[in-house]
């Protein structure tokens, strides 16, 4: 019973902080808005017995990856949306394209609520296969990843190495103004 | 004990709304945010996934996705910089320049 | 041995056509012609060989190659030598070796290259020819008759920065060609039928047979072997190009138009006599369009104007006799009259070469007349080949031809024979037009002036420089009056081979070649243990005839070619107003005849123009305009419309690439629900 509660309780916070990221004008607002996000899907993380990964989703999406825009948010000193002469002459403004997309829209939710309808083990509750203890630790969740998956962990690392390097050139100010 | 379907839903949420905010918004940061709310719907539907089969593989996928979602993120903000500095903003209507 | 005899002109051609633009005319002319000499002593060492064999096994192969061998079908290049064969290359190389040595005196005034191209083509016609007549098979003769109507075409339209002599050598090359595929399908049809090619197995494989009554699978491929022949032979109705043909060379005329490559059709119905034989429809067709043709350009010779014309429908006639001999089954006759009317055409086309040569080009005898005194050497000559194709008895032409008339007759065609004895009176009275407006009278320019190039009447100067009327006339240079003479005596003695019995000879020629018509002379080397000879086609017919027919018949023939002769003196010696008055009285028959019956207008009318038109608007606008044109373009249209239609994705707008995305995901998706 608590339990559903408090799902019910992070659930909302989740959705309702996203829906809010999604509608601020100032993207800081947003980025706040977004931490708030992420700590309450940690929350669910730990109703899902994975304490882990809601350690690493507060450390490094909410710790490292929103400090990272919230640096280049600053940095940028952003000016915030306006409805600018852009806005007048692009194709995607066109009332067709607009009916489109929200067509789409539409259609997409169609079929999300319909997978979710029929999917089979919608109704088996979670949390009662498996023995907690074994699938909860951080011992247990090392394991699997350095025996079974060590290639992908490797190739992860690599990925890392690429986007830093990739991140500083792409950054970096052109040579010829120095 | 909450049944899978719960979690789903949330995830297809949460999934609709980072949808949106890559198609209404305007703003370039904005739109990487958005982003990052659709992966994290994902995660969430992984997690929940694994722990109704009963073992750990869904928390191992997610430990890459949240590497992967780090890796894009930083790449992604440094093209957003660069293209800041050429046309002083973060409207993505206005880089049109591969437009035939 | 025998294939030296195609051999030395095929070398000939070769130097000349390399080296020949280098070489002085007396090298290159002297080349060509010390080639078709070596050429003939070979052919006279090689029928003196086969003359000392047994009648009934004369034969003597040589088998170069195996040209084709494809599952069970072999087919050789193998040259044979038998009795008829014998005497065509005989004549080829005779009288084409005495056609050479005219020609260097008379295409004298080419330059180097020219006259080494002539030459060239020349010897490359002779080995044509020879391998035509020493090819044991179909194909070996095939090779030979497409290669004598190119050299035909070559030769024809030599001068061909003149019009008409370029559009002469077209025509003749195309009127050949649609006789050859008539002619390709008789061969077809002849393997199929009987599964080989060689000339002697077809005949064995004829032999047994019964002759055929219907129009059976003999009659249709020999019919189409007939309508090649026609093309080749120059009969109705493909004898269009061979008038035409008078815009080449004199010599030109001379040895292709006259003596052999027109021949080609009669030798090939006599190789192929057995077969022949067992088809009797097309025999009488044969022998129908023989003397039809044979009036029929009689009578058009009789009017025109120009020497050569004259000469050609001459030679149409002449061959036309041929055709009417073959097609009665006097084989042997036919082969006779071929014989001889090579030396006397040949002769009268030499000489009528001398006059022009004498003349500067001037070919129309309306100009001419007094010419006897002059050019002695050219007159009688002339005179005599003229009394030899007239049918004066004691020369050639006076025994071949009544041969062929005597065997018509004896056979029961009464009313080709009738064709054929009027035939005969304008051939006398038509030649003796032709000798009396040339030669005697006095010296006239009575054609009118050339007004337009296409002017027909009036015939356009040949090739020689334009008459410079210098009133000095040279006769024949010595090259020229060899030849003339050597051809004017052949024309006289050259029938005494072939005196009939009635007469008191034995008609050596006939019996010499009475071998080569029945299929048991015609043994295959392997089977030369089969030694009875067949009976001579030339005995048969006088079996059924005695010799009062045959000289009555004689007798007649005289009568009638000295009364053409009397007519031809009568009118144009010495009342020439009779002719002009003909003329005005009856002036629809004359421009009738004088437009050859319009048979090319005719021809022009419903064949080439339907061609054209179909060509230009059928095929060309049609097709290949709107269809082949259309779709090249067409595909490069829809590439250019669709991808102005696909480049619209590029937007570079960055959400609309989301959109797409999108777009994807939702169908991706709604895919994967639905399954």
């Amino acid at each position: 019973m608590p339990e559903t509660i408090l799902f019910y309780l992070f659930a909302g916070m989740a959705i309702v902080a996203s829906a809010l990221v999604i509608g601020q004008r100032n993207p800081m607002y947003s980025i706040m808005l977004l931490i708030t996000s992420f700590g309450a899907l940690s929350a669910l993380y730990i109703l899902l017995d994975a304490p882990f990964v809601a350690m690493a989703q507060i450390i490094v999406y909410a710790g490292a990856i929103m400090v990272l825009f919230l640096f280049v948010v600053m940095l940028l000193n952003a000016p915030q949306e306006d409805a600018a002469e852009w806005d007048r002459t692009h194709p995607l403004r066109r009332p067709g394209t607009a009916r489109f997309g929200a067509m789409l829209a539409g259609l997409l939710i169609v079929q999300l609520i319909w997978a979710l309808v029929r999917v089979n083990e919608s109704s088996t509750a979670v949390g009662a296969a498996g023995d907690v203890a074994a699938i909860s630790s951080v011992r247990s969740v090392g394991r699997v990843l350095f025996t079974d998956y060590m290639f992908a962990f490797e190739a992860t690392s690599i990925l890392i190495l690429v986007a830093m390097v990739g991140a500083v050139l792409l950054a970096a100010r052109e040579t010829g103004q120095q | 004990m909450i049944p899978l379907g719960h979690y789903l839903v949330v995830s297809a949420v949460l999934f609709s709304i980072g949808t949106a905010g890559v198609f209404l918004r305007r703003n370039l940061i904005t739109i990487l945010l958005s982003i990052e709310i659709m992966l994290n719907a994902v995660n969430l539907s992984f997690v929940a996934f694994g722990r109704a089969q009963g073992n750990v593989d869904g928390q191992i996928i997610t430990f890459f996705v949240m590497t992967v979602a780090a890796a894009e993120a930083a790449v992604g903000l440094a093209i957003v910089i660069g293209l800041f500095r050429h046309r002083e903003s973060l409207n993505p209507d206005a880089f049109t320049l591969l437009k035939w | 041995m025998i294939a030296l005899i195609p051999l030395f002109p095929l070398l000939g051609f070769a130097i000349n056509a390399s080296m020949g633009r280098r070489l002085p005319k007396t090298i290159s002319g002297g080349l060509a012609s010390l080639a078709m000499l070596a050429s003939f002593a070979v052919s006279v060492l090689v029928v003196w060989q086969v003359a000392h064999l047994a009648p009934a096994q004369r034969v003597i192969e040589q088998t170069l190659y195996t040209w084709i061998a494809s599952g069970d079908f072999n087919l050789d290049l193998t040259l044979r030598v038998d009795p008829l064969s014998s005497v065509m290359i005989l004549v080829i190389t005779g009288i084409g070796s005495l056609i050479h040595i005219y020609s260097t005196a008379y295409m004298h005034e080419e330059v180097d290259r020219e006259f080494a191209r002539y030459f060239s083509y020349l010897n490359l016609f002779a080995f044509f020819m020879l391998a035509l007549v020493l090819g044991a098979n179909f194909l070996v003769l095939f090779v030979g008759w497409e290669g004598v109507g190119l050299c035909s075409y070559l030769l024809i339209g030599f001068w061909f920065e003149k019009k008409t002599a370029a559009d002469a050598g077209k025509k003749a090359f195309v009127v050949n060609r649609i006789g050859d595929y008539a002619f390709i399908l008789g061969t077809l049809l002849i393997f199929v039928r009987f599964q080989t090619l060689d000339f002697q197995r077809i005949a064995s494989a004829v032999a047994p047979l019964g002759v055929e009554g219907t129009f059976g699978t003999l009659s249709v491929a020999t019919l189409l072997l007939v309508i090649g022949a026609t093309g080749k032979s120059a009969q109705i109705p493909l004898y269009v190009w061979l008038p035409d043909a008078m815009e080449g060379p004199t010599p030109v005329s001379a040895l292709i138009h006259a003596a052999t490559m027109v021949t080609a059709g009669v030798y090939m119905i006599g190789r192929n006599a057995v077969l022949f034989s067992h088809a009797p429809k097309t025999m009488i067709i044969v022998a129908t369009i023989g003397a039809v043709t044979a009036l029929f350009a009689g009578t058009i010779g009789l009017v025109q104007n120009d020497i050569k014309r004259v000469l050609a429908y001459s030679t149409v006639s002449q061959l036309g006799y041929m055709f009417l001999a073959m097609g009665v089954g006097a084989f042997g006759a036919g082969i006779f009259h071929l014989y001889t009317h090579a030396f006397f055409k040949a002769c009268l086309f030499l000489g009528s070469g001398a006059v022009i040569h004498a003349l500067h080009g001037e070919q129309d005898i309306r100009n001419m007349g007094g010419l006897k005194a002059g050019l002695p050497i050219t007159y009688w000559t002339f005179l005599l080949a003229s009394l030899a194709i007239a049918g004066v008895p004691g020369l050639a032409g006076f025994f071949s031809k009544d041969e062929i008339l005597f065997e018509t007759f004896a056979y029961g065609h009464t009313i080709l024979w009738t064709v054929g004895i009027l035939t005969s009176l304008l051939t006398a009275t038509y030649m003796f037009r032709l000798v009396f407006l040339t030669f005697h009278g006095e010296r006239r320019h009575d054609a009118p002036a050339p007004q337009h190039p296409e002017e027909e009447e009036t015939p356009a100067p040949s090739h020689h420089a334009p008459a410079h009327h210098s009133g000095h006339l040279h006769d024949a240079p010595a090259a020229m009056a060899l030849a003339l003479v050597l051809l004017a005596a052949g024309s006289v003695v050259a029938g005494y081979v072939g005196i009939p019995g009635a007469l008191g000879g034995h008609n050596a020629l006939g019996s010499w070649l009475a071998p080569s018509f029945s299929a048991r002379g015609a043994t295959t080397l392997a089977d030369r243990a089969v030694g009875e000879v067949g009976e001579p086609e030339a005995g048969a017919a006088g079996a059924e005839a005695g010799s009062g027919t045959e000289l009555s018949l004689m007798v007649v023939s005289s009568l009638v070619a000295l009364a053409g002769i009397g007519i031809a003196a009568f009118i144009w010696l010495k009342r020439r107003e009779i002719a002009d008055k003909a003329a005005t009285t009856f002036p629809g028959l004359y421009k009738l005849l004088l437009n050859k019956y319009y048979v090319d207008e005719v021809y022009d009318a419903t064949v080439v123009q339907p061609i054209r038109i179909v060509s230009t608007e059928g095929l060309w606008q049609g097709i290949d305009v709107h269809v082949i044109d259309g779709a090249v373009n067409g595909t490069a249209s829809i590439v250019d419309g669709s991808s102005s239609l696909l480049r619209r994705l590029q937007t570079g707008s960055v959400r609309a690439y989301a959109g797409s995305l999108l777009i994807g995901v939702v169908l991706i998706l709604g895919y994967y629900l639905w399954r």
